[in-house]
């Protein structure tokens, strides 16, 4: 085939990221376009294959960019919280509490304790759901399609809580600034203990059907290994960088929202490779389930919200009685409360990763600037390295092990 | 008194071809895999064991636009993806019906701003529009429902027009 | 915490001529848009910042000039302390030196901030757009780059905006 001659083949704005033997033909640029059933979300790869191996992998995002950031300057701070819930469409909570922690910093908001246990529960429940769809998605991936099933029969008990406590399903918006939107109503104790009676023996179904299979073994074990060092330089965190071997976890190493009265271990493994990316979250599964026990069996009573009226609606039954009650209201409700001139930021631990937001006040009821320093966008840029020499069904593989999620990476 | 009874025992059933080709249509309509945000995961949460789309037909989601008559457009649509959801449109062979799935692919949704085409009948023409944010399962259920009683009721002086 | 990251700001003010912050417990230090690339060096090899957390920009548009100012926020593993770092830079051009030959994560970010706000990364291995389409024009987070904002449709202008409305015919 050496003495056969080809035209240039027509690389385009790609020439710096493929090697030079696409230029020649000798591998294929193929396009793994931005609908396809395996990619999560649309994402687009930029592929080039020497037969089946890949030899470059360059990602393309982008397809989803939404604008968040320049569009929630435009909103005072409370009607902006309703757009960060669909950041990271499998962490609605967790987003919410990013931005509450966010602003209670900036205004230096105190969030009585009562509050701090249900949002913990709330946040560790959706945590276990995010991972239930990772699971059901790495099944389907992976052509184990009951998996996904199983998954998604379980994923309904959890919203079956949410709708409970806020009336939605997915984007509750019900951590506000302050505590929460309303009390818990009685059923809630009820509902989650219920969960945590039924969720242990499945997830050691989810086990019995997956994690001593030789066939997920064989497709999986020694796949995209990648090393603490890169992990680290590329700014991968959350369980893809405890699947390394680095130990960080942001809920005990700096911990928020009362998460040092809790006993729970950090899943760590050292190979780096998709199987214990996959172990480390099944555990993940365990962990979050004992964190639940423990609030809900020391959850104390006393008041939802903080008092301080300026930043806290106050509670309807005041408002037909008092007139500083009214006052307050219809000055949160028309103009907002002012956010002071500076800047802080505030990173919670979510289930893909550390998830961050900076934000930055000028003394107006509307951000200044907010930034959201999202996991998965770093957590797909390790993606070009630990595909290098694979096949590309191992690429699938890898790729639902990473955890993306677009509207993550693109804001 | 009609042919209907002479002929019922035999396991013959009449009626107008119009009635026959819509329902061919609506009986196994395939959507084609097309979830881009929030709302895809409510469509999967459809397509599993709680709500189930399977009894419609649905079960499988082609991912190949060549070998689908649905495209239910699940989330938002942003200015860098509008010209590949167009493509995809026009790959789809006739008959092909489309479904805006949520408030963000009806009007936009939450954003308005540089970044998201508001209202994805900017890019397709739309057949049903669901509304919420995300909608329910229940509500793309409902959806899909209407979208089939539209096709029921076409007529061929319609499909001759078009 | 204090002491180790007093230490660190003593040093970074003599040999860099920094200037540094408190606001709510953070600690934000200036630093020149020359020198980013040894103070982002020294502190990842001498004091085990290893991690890039945050690489992003604000836009200080009119009030302020410089009106960009490039925020690197590092995290260190080891001894649990975060330190962020600005770097002013304005101008009709801006310009700050690359920061991915000491961080990979910065490849990525470094393309975002210049997608999104017009800073040029000198250097940078591979400067596209990445989150915008390759062709599009303007720079969406500066503050004069207007939001694009549609109006809404209520029942007094329904009929005037719906003919405005490019919807598909076919």
């Amino acid at each position: 085939m050496a003495d056969y001659h080809l035209e240039e083949i027509p690389v385009g704005p790609y020439k710096h990221l493929v090697s030079e033997r696409a230029v020649t033909g000798e591998t294929m640029l193929l396009n793994m376009g931005p609908q396809h059933p395996s990619t999560h979300g649309v994402l687009r790869l930029l592929l080039e294959l020497d037969g089946e191996i890949i030899v470059n992998c360059v990602p393309d995002i982008g397809f989803l960019h939404t604008g968040v950031e320049k569009n929630m300057e435009a909103k005072t701070y409370l009607k902006a919280e309703v757009m960060c819930d669909r950041l990271d469409y499998m962490n609605p909570l967790g987003n919410n509490l990013a931005y509450c922690m966010a602003v209670e910093k900036l205004v230096e908001l105190d969030v009585p304790p009562r509050a701090q246990a249900l949002r913990v529960i709330l946040v560790e429940l959706q945590r276990i759901a995010s991972h239930l769809v990772w699971l059901g998605a790495f099944g389907l991936d992976l052509a184990a399609m009951s998996v996904f099933l199983y998954c998604f029969r379980e994923r309904e008990l959890i919203l079956d809580i949410f709708e409970l406590v806020s009336g939605q399903r997915m984007m509750t918006t019900y951590i506000r600034p302050g505590g929460l939107w309303r009390d818990v109503p009685v059923e809630f104790e009820a509902a989650v203990r219920n969960f945590l009676k039924i969720f242990p023996a499945r997830i050691d179904e989810y086990e019995a059907l997956l994690s001593k299979n030789p066939l997920l073994q064989d497709r999986v074990v020694g796949i995209g290994k990648l090393s603490a060092q890169d992990a680290i330089s590329y700014g991968v965190t959350g369980p893809m960088l405890r699947a390394s071997g680095v130990e960080w976890d942001i809920r005990k190493a700096r911990p928020y929202m009362g998460y040092e009265q809790y006993e729970f271990k950090i899943p760590t493994r050292t190979q780096g490779d998709t199987y214990s990316r996959y172990i480390v979250r099944i555990e993940e599964f365990r962990e979050s389930l004992k964190i639940i026990e423990q609030a809900l069996n020391k959850l104390p009573m006393g008041p939802i919200n903080s008092d301080n009226r300026k930043f806290v609606p106050p509670p309807r039954s005041e408002i037909g009685t008092s007139m500083e009650a009214l006052i307050h209201h219809f000055k949160l409700w028309t103009e907002g409360f002012p956010g002071p001139k500076g800047s802080v930021y505030n990173a919670v631990e979510s289930p893909r990763g550390e998830l961050g937001v900076y934000l930055e006040g000028d003394g107006g009821p509307k951000p200044y600037r907010i930034h959201w320093r999202t996991p998965s966008f770093d957590n797909l840029s390790v993606i070009s390295i630990i595909t290098k020499g694979h096949l590309v069904a191992d690429l699938i593989a890898i790729l639902a092990s990473v955890d993306i999620v677009l509207g993550d990476i693109d804001r | 008194m009609g042919v209907e009874e002479k002929l019922g025992n035999m396991g013959i059933v009449t009626t107008t071809l119009e009635t026959a080709v819509n329902w061919a249509r609506t009986n196994a309509m395939w959507p084609m895999l097309f979830g881009l945000a929030c709302c895809a995961i409510e469509m999967m949460a459809a397509q599993a064991a709680d709500y189930d789309m399977s009894r419609f037909g649905m079960e499988l989601m082609r991912p190949s636009p060549r070998q689908s008559d649905l495209m239910i457009v699940a989330g938002r649509v942003s200015r860098k993806m509008a010209p590949v959801v167009r493509r995809l449109y026009d790959q789809m062979p006739e008959p092909k019906w489309v479904i805006a799935m949520g408030d963000c692919a009806s009007c936009g949704g939450v954003y308005n701003n540089y970044a998201i085409v508001q209202g994805v009948d900017e890019v397709v023409p739309v057949d049903v529009y669901v509304a919420g944010c995300p909608p329910r399962p229940e509500a793309l259920i409902h959806g899909v429902v209407t979208l089939y009683e539209k096709v029921r009721s076409e007529t061929f002086k319609d499909l001759a027009k078009a | 915490m204090d002491n180790r990251l007093d230490k660190i700001v003593q040093v970074l003010q003599e040999k860099a001529g920094a200037t540094c912050e408190e606001f709510r417990g953070e600690l934000h230090i200036f630093i020149h848009a020359e020198q980013i690339v040894d103070v982002l060096t020294f502190l990842r090899d001498e004091h085990a910042f290893s991690l890039l957390s945050v690489l992003t920009a604000v836009d200080y548009w009119p009030q302020e000039d410089p009106r960009f100012h490039v925020i690197y926020q590092l995290t260190s593993l080891t001894q649990n302390m975060v330190v962020q770092l600005r770097v002013p830079v304005g101008g009709s051009q801006p310009r700050v030196p690359t920061a991915s030959q000491v961080f990979e994560t910065a490849n990525w970010r470094e393309r975002e901030v210049s997608d999104m706000f017009g800073v040029e990364f000198e250097g940078h291995p591979d400067p596209r757009r990445i989150l915008m389409p390759e062709d599009w024009e303007g720079h969406p987070l500066r503050k004069d780059y207007p939001l694009g904002y549609e109006e809404p449709q209520f029942t007094f202008n329904f009929e005037e905006i719906d003919l405005r409305k490019p919807y598909v015919k076919e």
